[in-house]
């Protein structure tokens, strides 16, 4: 019997600005434990082996979304990936795909963060009600109405499995979508028509073709190639209305 | 700040052949072409049997060429793609509700290929009565 692999391999994209002109590769051994994740070993690195090596991290339990990277492809979060998963190794460890890197694994996030607040992710009423009349209530129906996609932690692993993105990094992307959504569903939103205006241009969900693959990566279950496509039906019916129906009506 | 100097990638034209999901995606996106080939062909086929005996009788040999047989069979194979692709992706577009309660993906899926069957059994019926 063969003994049991102690080790795993590490093949991560290194950028130093400063001194590189393009990203290159550096390989480390990392110790091979069942309980560790791409992250653990990314820290053992860091620590131990070469402080020199550059990556966002934060919560290490899926909450923060800080720690998003392409590992042997995928975008993953590293703090959920196992090295056990990706026998025999190496283990390939690339910043975010899509993204411009800033150094080694980090990437430059001023596209994600200019675009969302494009769609006005917060709630939009026509007339707010002053603190003193309480709070807005809802009921578990109308929670459930969009509570699956307030589950996004902006880790922007959907943007990265995006080609559209890739392609035309003008499209507003998945996230920014799907959170769109998010407030149109709430019942106590009202903004409904201001979101639309930013959405149904070219860039926001008709730069959509429905690749997918935003949903099979989201590691929070959102669903946004869902929210896109349903964010298109009501585009569609909103320029139907507008052709066919007269101002008052609409 | 200083202006960080960001390396900026480009996507390969070859990104589609890196990942067996997206390259289902482009050939699903390249069916579109084959579909619009059947209509074509079926507009064809429609304004030679208005022209006639004649008309019809020549389209019939047009159709019968192996190149035709070959771009035909191909583009059947890429319209099964297209229908299986976009049936299996339509509940991700319609949160359907009957009475309030959200319908289960799989039964708007299957409500997609009975409406196929119907359409398809009343053009047989048409065709052949």
């Amino acid at each position: 019997m063969t003994e049991p692999q102690q080790s795993i391999g590490l093949r991560v994209s290194r950028y130093r600005p400063e001194t590189d002109d393009a990203p290159g590769w550096q390989e480390y051994d990392v110790p091979l434990r069942d309980e560790w994740t791409v992250l653990d070993a990314l820290n053992h690195v860091k620590n131990e082996v070469d402080p020199t090596l550059s990556f966002r991290w934060s919560c290490r339990m899926g909450i923060c979304g800080s720690c998003g990277m392409n590992v042997d492809g995928e975008p993953r979060l590293t703090c959920g990936t196992f090295l056990v998963d990706h026998l025999p190794g190496p283990v390939r460890v690339e910043p975010l795909a899509n993204f411009h890197v800033a150094r080694d694994l980090v990437i430059d996030m001023t596209d994600f963060m200019e675009k969302l607040p494009r769609v006005k992710p917060w709630i939009i009423r026509d007339e707010e009600m002053s603190v003193d009349d309480g709070e807005y209530l809802q009921t578990p129906e109308e929670l459930d109405a969009y509570k699956q996609f307030s589950m996004c932690i902006n880790c922007m692993l959907c943007y990265a499995a995006c080609p559209v993105y890739g392609l035309d990094p003008d499209f507003i992307g998945p996230a920014a979508i799907a959170l769109a959504e998010r407030y149109d569903l709430d019942s106590r939103d009202h903004g409904a028509r201001e979101r639309l205006d930013v959405l149904i241009e070219h860039e926001g969900v008709w730069g959509c073709t429905f690749v997918g693959e935003c949903t099979k990566v989201c590691p929070k279950h959102v669903d946004p190639a869902g929210a896109i496509q349903r964010y298109k039906l009501k585009a569609a019916k909103e320029s139907v209305k507008a052709v066919l129906l007269p101002r008052g009506a609409r | 700040m200083s202006e960080v100097r960001a390396y900026r990638r480009t996507l390969s034209t070859w990104w589609w052949v890196r990942k067996p999901s997206y390259f289902l995606f482009v050939m699903r996106e390249l069916s579109s072409i084959f579909v619009a080939w059947f209509v074509l062909y079926l507009l064809l086929l429609i304004a030679a049997v208005g022209r006639g005996d004649a008309a019809y009788q020549d389209f019939l040999d047009f159709a019968a060429h192996p190149v035709v047989v070959v771009v035909n069979v191909v583009a059947l194979a890429f319209v099964v793609l297209h229908t299986v692709t976009w049936f299996s992706l339509t509940p991700k577009a319609m949160a359907a509700r009957i009475g309030g309660r959200p319908v289960p993906p799989a039964a708007v899926i299957a409500s997609q290929y009975v409406g196929l069957a119907v359409v398809s059994a009343f053009v047989v019926w048409l065709v052949s009565r």
